[in-house]
């Protein structure tokens, strides 16, 4: 049988095995689908962006292109001369506003920058504007947008300029458009609670008013991007907060659309996946582990009870086989000697047949003969006694199987002990369970075995004492439990250990052969029970003798 | 009483003694050392018990009972073992045998039952001879 320490390594190292086999792959299915849904899930995120931002841009560029085509359509339709003519120019105006309220003013301006015609709100009639940087682009580009700017008009607004060249001159027309639709425009993102978006040029001038913080013509830190067509998802730090920025440059002006995110609003149902499966990894792990162990200490539990098991057999084997070769031996010594003692017993039986007829009665020796004759008789007889009990022990007859009362027997076996009991001051004492079902048994065997145990028992006391004797049913087992528990000196226990042997005594020459107990041991196993003792040196003994209520076999 | 009784066991010593007593006691005895002796001697003479023992070399007790009770089935057999197991003694007697008794023997007691078989050997032959 292994030793405690070495159950605790195999039942560690068992553990360590499971745990190892089930951690690992756990995970590394974790850590992967964790990954794969990340990347998954992010480029979803970026995607949405992404398309988010190439959508608003288009939206934008659309409006823009719209404005621009309208201004263009008016400009190359009308002529200079109409379109010189205020009440023409005021009813051009109010066409463009049924389409588009954005418009906020129209002016013609002759290609001395002088306004020619002007429609709209403001007091601009007079203003010449051969100086504005603006003027010299439009000229020479045909098409002009501006940034937005206050301007004269105090008003957060952009023009858009269309030259013509009209028969050898050239003619602007122009018209200022309410950057307000634009800040309609861009932050009709639905963001979330941090999102933002807005237009900066290429200075990082804002053109329309972000949601948080800023005013529409701010300058802000934003890192420079030089012009790329398509889109951009990128995250970076602007003022020392990280954020998904989503970019594209307009088409038509030099703007760049910002679409600002929050990553962690984006991400977080993401990260509380991951912290689901955190937690799910965690409680796998701890459940395995508790499975392992628990698994585990049974298996490890069943192994030393199997091995417990298997050493009481192999003692038990033991013992039966030294009981089996004692026999063997015994009956080969009990023959050989059976065959000398008939002998020595014939010739002395034939020496008292002459005896009787002699007329040597008269002699002196007579006597001494006839009592000669008689201990050699006596003696034969007793060493008969010892190689009878001798073959006893090693027969191999089958027991009765008979209903046996065991407290009956128990009963009639105290009284053949009683006498002597009670001349020695011992009181034996009974305690039977009333209901003992009857057993499947050979009577006179277990009285042998009684009258065996009951007989050391009285031996063990000598003197003043009580012998207790007890029936129980164990009803579990199926098994009737009969135990006698003397008050004697006890044995140590190198004496329980052999007790059972053949030929072990503790009495002196003589008084006992050291057969009783090994035969009650071989009797109780052949009726399929089981007998065994405790004991404690000075205070007493106890036989427990446990039978089958059924015969097995 | 005169019964004829044939003694088979191959201790010599034993034999002989038993031959003794047997005689002093006035009762007709043969005595063989073996199983084989006592069939042949069964061939010329018939006895009315047989005390043989069990173990022998060459024939042993019990064949030998198969015999004689094959022969002369009303001859009674007493079975004498000195061996560990009684079960030759009862196979014995479910062979045909009187008895059987363990050595060493007590004279008297194999006196009782030498009677004793007499007694069923005369009770059978009885009913012999009415049939």
């Amino acid at each position: 049988m292994m030793r405690q320490e070495d159950y605790k390594r195999l039942r560690l190292k068992i553990i360590a095995t499971i745990l190892a086999f089930s951690f690992v792959p756990l995970l590394v299915l974790g850590v992967t689908i964790h990954v794969k849904t990340e990347s998954v899930y992010v480029g979803k995120v970026y995607g949405n962006l992404r398309t988010l931002v190439e959508n608003k841009k288009t939206t934008i560029d659309l409006f823009l292109n719209e404005r621009i085509s309208q201004l263009t359509t008016l400009a190359f339709t009308e002529t200079f001369e109409q379109l010189s003519d205020q009440g023409y120019l005021e009813k051009a105006f109010a066409i463009l506003q049924i389409h588009s309220k954005s418009f906020l003013d129209l002016q013609v301006i002759d290609q001395d920058g002088d306004t020619v015609a002007y429609c709209g709100p403001y007091n601009l009639q007079d203003v010449n504007y051969a100086q504005e940087p603006w003027f010299a682009m439009a000229m020479a580009r045909g098409l002009y947008v501006s940034d937005v700017f206050l301007g004269f008009r105090k008003y957060p607004h952009f023009i858009i300029a269309v030259t013509r060249r009209e028969g050898g001159r050239s003619w602007i027309l122009r018209a200022a458009i309410d950057s307000d639709i634009f800040d309609s425009l861009v932050r009709s993102v639905h963001l979330g609670a941090t999102g933002d978006a807005f237009l900066i040029n290429a200075d990082n001038v804002l053109q329309t008013r972000p949601r948080f913080e800023y005013s529409v013509l701010d300058e802000i830190s934003f890192p420079r991007f030089a012009r790329f067509s398509g889109s951009r998802v990128e995250e970076f730090s602007v003022k020392g907060k990280t954020s998904l920025y989503a970019l594209a440059w307009l088409d038509n002006t030099d703007w760049l659309l910002v679409i600002k995110d929050d990553p962690r609003e984006e991400l977080s149902p993401l990260y509380r996946a991951r912290w689901l499966l955190g937690f799910i990894l965690l409680g796998g792990m701890l459940v395995i582990t508790g499975g392992a162990v628990f698994i585990t200490n049974s298996m490890v539990g069943q192994l030393v009870r199997s091995e417990r098991e298997k050493a009481a057999l192999d003692a038990s084997l033991t013992q039966s086989s030294k009981m089996a070769a004692l026999g063997k031996l015994a009956a080969g010594v009990a023959h050989e000697v059976n065959n000398p003692l008939a002998i020595i017993l014939e010739k002395a039986g034939w020496m008292r047949d002459l005896l009787s007829e002699e007329d040597i009665k008269a002699s002196p020796n007579f006597k001494e003969y006839e009592d000669a004759l008689q201990k050699i008789e006596f003696h034969v007889r007793r060493a008969k006694d010892v190689t009878h009990r001798m073959l006893g022990f090693a027969r191999r007859m089958e027991p009765l199987r008979d209903d046996v009362n065991v407290n009956i027997l128990l009963d009639q076996t105290k009284s053949f002990l009683e006498n002597e009991a009670g001349f020695r001051g011992i009181k034996i004492v009974t305690d039977y369970n009333k209901w003992l079902p009857c057993i499947t048994s050979d009577a006179s065997q277990l009285q042998q075995v009684f009258l065996n145990i009951l007989d050391n028992a009285i031996d063990a006391i000598d003197r003043d004492g009580v012998i207790t004797v007890t029936t129980r049913h164990d009803s579990e087992a199926a098994a009737v439990v009969i135990s006698i528990a003397d008050t004697g000196k006890g044995m140590s226990k190198e004496m329980t250990e052999k007790i059972f042997d053949p030929f072990f005594t503790t009495k002196k020459v003589g008084e006992g052969t050291g057969l009783g107990l090994s035969i009650s041991y071989s009797i109780i196993e052949k009726l399929g029970g089981t007998i065994a003792l405790k004991s404690t040196e000075g205070k007493g003994t106890t036989f427990t003798i446990s039978l089958p209520v059924k015969s097995r076999g | 009483m005169s019964i004829r009784i044939l003694i088979v066991d191959d201790e010599p010593d034993f034999i002989e003694t038993m031959v003794k007593r047997f005689t002093f006691r006035k009762m007709p005895v043969t005595a063989a050392t073996s199983g084989i002796e006592a069939l042949t001697l069964l061939e010329t003479e018939s006895f009315d018990v047989v005390i043989m023992d069990v173990r022998m070399p060459g024939k042993d007790g019990i064949e030998t009972l198969k015999e004689i009770k094959k022969r002369a089935p009303l001859t009674e057999v007493i079975m004498l073992t000195g061996h560990a197991s009684v079960e030759s003694g009862m196979r014995g007697m479910s062979l045909g045998a009187y008895d059987y008794v363990l050595k060493p023997v007590d004279f008297e007691e194999l006196l009782d039952k030498v009677r004793k078989a007499y007694e069923r050997k005369q009770l059978n032959e009885g009913r012999h001879s009415a049939d």
